[in-house]
């Protein structure tokens, strides 16, 4: 199972020219591949989202997809979302201040999910966002300040 | 001068220093550190039969593979409490001869890579002669029951620990109550379950010799000791890091059989080693917990007072002891702290851990006592209806209010609220509207039900508690304890050259906001911000000895030696303000960075009493020490937070699901350090108790197989089933802890369950069902109100015979 071939890439803006087995999945080739480790993996089975990232602006679990199925396509992780060093991204901004993260492992995935949910519709209500919401889990906060932090990121990405 | 009172770090909801690199995805947990390092991967080839002798295993050339037969000079992990009840039985690293449990790990195989290690891993064969498995206690306890281990059980068959406690007046006191009322309650196997499963990376280092292994654990230290005692190595050729740490929940805090492997194999091939534990194998082999039946009887007056309290607690603690807890730890804390927040006088209880072929257990939030929780709060449900007494009001009457208390088992309940937090709850509640709802809904077809738990949390307790589970031993002159003892925390504070504060810590936070609150604390006493205060914890060469962050502790224990050791430093550095300032070092305020004289309203930069110290050490006023250290230690015997939950459900009669529509908490977890970080350890909690009680149930099939090893079976909540959180907080101090606070961890799952279950009963109570175990799955629930109908429409048709 060794034989590769040849991927490229472009993932928060950069491209990545990579050799992979067409078995691997995109998580694994943005972790091991290109570097980007914000991406998380807790469950390889697509059900608790950890791993979600933005594939051409939509929210895609990337245990899910391989590699090679991104060939072409714009891809956005986490360590994408903030605009520079300085700033973050109102989405970052909003959990850092509502206290919507604990051990931090499943943050990656939910601010891809929301990032992803208010570019495409900022005025996002909470009753959309509360569905939105239920497809990641996390384990510590209760989702309450998750909550939150995300609708007060949609009045800011609203405003 | 008038004296302006500094300003408070303490108290306030400071964002967390720990959330900016998480947030932009620069966090590192183990599986970052393998994914960046070209490590080989270890994976584990794991029995699938629950009980059998070991008859062969084979792979085809080529494949790297480690059995027990290749592990000489390895030894086993042993973990073992002075106690005449225990008995010790030993857990080999990989399966010798024999498997118990499905999931448990035969042999090992390396590769290049992970996808390498997995195709390895489809290769190899191990075939295991079945042996009949032991699945239940009523099995294992049998009087011809096979025996898990080929150890002598001086008790019963397989019951490894069997704990009695019998009050001198019990028998005389039970036989006389006007009342007797009893109950069974039981939870369902659980996993903790954190979103990061187990991980480990095992890099050797040629140069010194030593090993460094990233290990995601909540007790790097501990799990030090035990990987050099099972490898017959000095502690020092380990250095053990526990980076970020994706949730532990107890999961975390026991010594893996596979981590011994990875550290063993890359000490034997001088290669880095890596294991990324799967989530099927997290669910099979990575502890479970929480099953456990108990029947208890309460006798109680004419009026209602709970005088006595009849027990026996049965623990199914699988097939072996984890390292350093035990499998002692459910069944012990559940018999010492059963009675929990009431004012029972006489107590008789029989508490039991008892082998099964199943995944060992572990600590899980809470441990034993959501069900100990349940099993008191059902009892005074019950009991309110058959005294007809309001449940509110059997509570209030029973809920010890006079501190200290001593509750039967010995341990004494500090500085608590317990009746106030129950009048809070009810308040919030305001039950006679909620009676109105119910009755409104009743009359539509709807099902609402009200429930409340009252419960104490044993929290930030140190070595005293732990030596307490151990009868008293003594040391033999030349050899080492073979029990345990865990409890103290210890922390090292500088303040550096620069003024710069850093704070060496052996707890171990993941995910806890310890660093935030530590920073706190510690700003508070010198006078800094805490921006200033770097907290370093989780790595054996850079803090000291210490237990790690569980039961509730860390900000209770390291929190109180990171004050001590803060008011150590605060008072060297007042004597050297005084020394340039005039005066006593008792006139010298710290505060914004800088010392001040009371009187004279003089300062002078703590940035100048640092260079003072170290750059002209030889002007040191009274020939001090070139330092601003100091060293503390906090070992409190414990204090008990305490809490009142409020649930409210809807039980739907077509499907059985239950909707939890408002949760309420009433919380005394004393002073609060940082309240966003309280009640986001409370929120997370009630979640994980709303799991426990309605969704999630690890289940063996009838040969010892586990059948929910993903999480399509498993069911944790999403943000769908759970309601909005109220949180209401009161703040009893207690002498048992140095900062004010008590631990605030465990309580949500600990309370939630009861509460649950009390609301599901009240809304079931007219069809006769009442919920005892958990989780009141939909299925469960619907089964019952299905026969319960059934049952009501045979009796209608009886009566309409009849007349």
């Amino acid at each position: 199972m060794s034989q590769t071939v040849p991927v490229r890439l472009y993932v928060n803006g950069d491209r990545h020219d990579i050799d992979i087995e067409p078995r691997r999945t995109l998580a694994d080739a943005l972790r091991d591949d290109c570097g980007l480790t914000g991406t998380h993996l807790g469950c390889e089975h697509g059900v608790c989202g950890a791993c979600t990232i933005l594939v051409d602006g939509k929210p895609v679990r990337a245990c899910l997809m391989f590699a090679v199925q991104a060939e072409g396509t714009s891809i956005r992780t986490v360590e994408g979302l903030a605009p520079d060093d300085q700033q973050l991204h109102p989405v970052q901004r909003a959990f850092w201040e509502k206290h919507g993260l604990q051990c931090g492992f499943c943050t990656p995935g939910f601010l891809m999910l929301v990032a992803g949910q208010l570019e495409e519709k900022p005025e996002t209500d909470e009753e959309e966002m509360r569905d939105v919401l239920s497809s990641n889990l996390c384990r510590c906060t209760g989702y309450q300040n998750i909550l939150k932090a995300s609708m007060a990121a949609a009045e800011e990405m609203s405003g | 001068m008038t004296a302006v009172e500094p300003p408070s770090w303490t108290g306030r909801s400071l964002p967390r220093v720990e959330d900016p690199s998480i947030l932009r995805g620069h966090g590192r947990y183990v599986a970052d550190v393998a994914s960046q390092d070209r490590c080989w991967y270890a994976k584990f080839v794991r029995s699938s039969i629950a009980a059998g002798r070991i008859v062969g295993i084979t792979a085809p050339p080529g494949v790297r593979i480690y059995t027990a037969a290749d592990l000489d000079g390895v030894g086993e992990i042993v973990a073992s409490l002075a106690r005449p009840d225990f008995v010790t039985t030993s857990q080999p690293i990989l399966a010798r001869d024999v498997v118990r449990f499905v999931g448990e790990p035969v042999a090992m195989v390396l590769a290049e890579t992970e996808a390498e290690a997995e195709d390895a891993l489809e290769r190899v064969v191990v075939e295991i002669e079945p042996l009949p498995a032991v699945l239940s206690v009523a099995d294992a306890t049998a009087d011809q029951a096979r025996l898990v281990h080929d150890v002598d059980f001086p008790g019963d068959p397989n019951t490894v620990v069997d704990g009695r406690i019998h009050t001198p007046g019990f028998d005389e006191v039970f036989a006389a109550a006007a009342h007797r009322v009893s109950v069974q309650v039981g939870s369902a196997r659980q996993s903790a379950m954190p979103l990061e499963a187990r991980a480990s990376h095992a890099a050797y280092d040629p140069a010194t010799g030593r090993t460094t292994l990233h290990v995601t654990t909540q007790m790097p230290h501990v799990i030090r000791t035990g990987l050099a005692d099972v490898l017959g190595i000095r502690e020092d050729d380990l250095r053990v890091i526990a980076p970020d740490v994706g949730g532990g929940f107890g999961a975390k805090m026991a010594l893996a059989r596979e981590d011994v492997m990875v550290v063993h194999a890359a000490r034997r091939l001088r290669r880095n080693i890596a294991w990324i534990e799967t989530r099927e194998e997290n669910f099979m082999a990575a502890w479970h917990s929480r099953e456990q039946v108990y029947d208890v009887e309460g006798a109680f007056t004419e009026d209602g007072d709970l005088l006595a309290v009849r027990a026996d607690l049965r623990c199914d603690v699988g097939a072996y002891s984890c390292y350093p807890v035990t499998y002692g730890v459910e069944p012990l804390m559940a018999m010492a702290e059963l009675t929990g927040p009431y004012a029972v006088r006489e107590y008789s209880v029989r508490s039991r851990a008892v082998l099964s072929n199943k995944c060992p257990i572990a600590p899980y939030r809470g441990v034993s006592r959501p069900v100990q929780v349940l099993a008191m709060e059902r009892l005074m449900d019950v009991a309110a209806r058959q005294l007809d007494i309001d449940p509110v009001d059997l509570r209030m009457r029973n809920l010890v209010h006079e501190f200290p208390h001593r509750i039967p088992s010995g341990l004494v309940l500090d500085n608590a609220s317990h009746r106030q937090t129950l009048a809070v709850a009810a308040e919030m509640a305001d039950v006679a509207d909620f009676r109105r709802r119910q009755r409104a809904a009743r009359g539509e077809g709807r099902l609402l039900g009200i429930g409340f738990s009252s419960f104490a949390e044993r929290t930030g307790y140190g070595t005293p508690a732990f030596a307490a589970r151990s009868a008293p031993f003594e040391l033999k002159p030349s050899a080492v304890a073979d029990v345990i003892t865990p409890g103290f925390e210890r922390v090292v504070l500088a303040m550096d050259s620069s003024a710069g504060v850093t704070v060496r810590i052996g707890a171990s936070p993941h995910g806890q906001g310890l660093r935030t609150a530590l920073a706190q604390v510690i700003s508070d006493e010198l006078g800094v911000s805490p921006g200033e205060v770097r907290v370093i914890h989780s790595d054996t060469d850079a803090t000291p000895y210490g237990w790690g962050s569980f039961a509730s502790r860390a900000m209770v224990l390291a929190g109180g030696a990171s004050m001590l050791a803060a008011r150590e430093l605060a008072g060297r550095l007042r004597t050297l303000a005084s020394s340039r300032l005039g005066g006593l070092p008792g006139d010298i305020d710290l505060s914004d960075g800088e010392a001040r004289h009371r009187e004279t309203g003089e300062s002078v930069p703590l940035f100048v009493l640092a260079r003072d110290t170290y750059h002209s050490s030889h002007l040191i006023p009274d020939k001090g020490e070139p330092a601003l250290e100091a060293t503390a230690t906090y070992d409190p015997s414990g204090t008990f937070a305490n809490a009142c939950h409020v649930a409210e459900v809807e039980v739907d009669p077509a499907t059985g699901a239950v909707a939890v529509t408002r949760f309420l908490v009433a919380e005394d977890a004393g002073r609060l350090v940082n309240p966003a970080i309280v009640d986001g350890q409370i929120q997370g909690g009630v979640v994980q108790g709303i799991a426990n009680a309605l969704f999630e149930e690890l289940i063996y099939d009838d040969r010892g197989v586990l059948v929910t090893t993903s999480l399509m079976d498993y069911l944790p909540p999403t943000l769908h089933e759970v309601p909005d959180i109220e949180i209401a907080h009161l703040e009893t101090t207690s002498p048992q802890s140095v900062t004010g606070a008590k631990g605030v961890g465990e309580g949500g799952t600990i309370g939630a369950p009861a509460a649950i279950a009390n609301a599901v009963s009240d809304a079931l109570g007219h069809l006769g069902i009442a919920v005892d175990h958990i989780p009141a799955t939909p299925h469960r629930l619907r089964t019952a109100i299905r026969s319960a109908q059934a049952a009501q429409a045979a009796d209608k048709t009886d009566r309409e015979t009849a007349s």
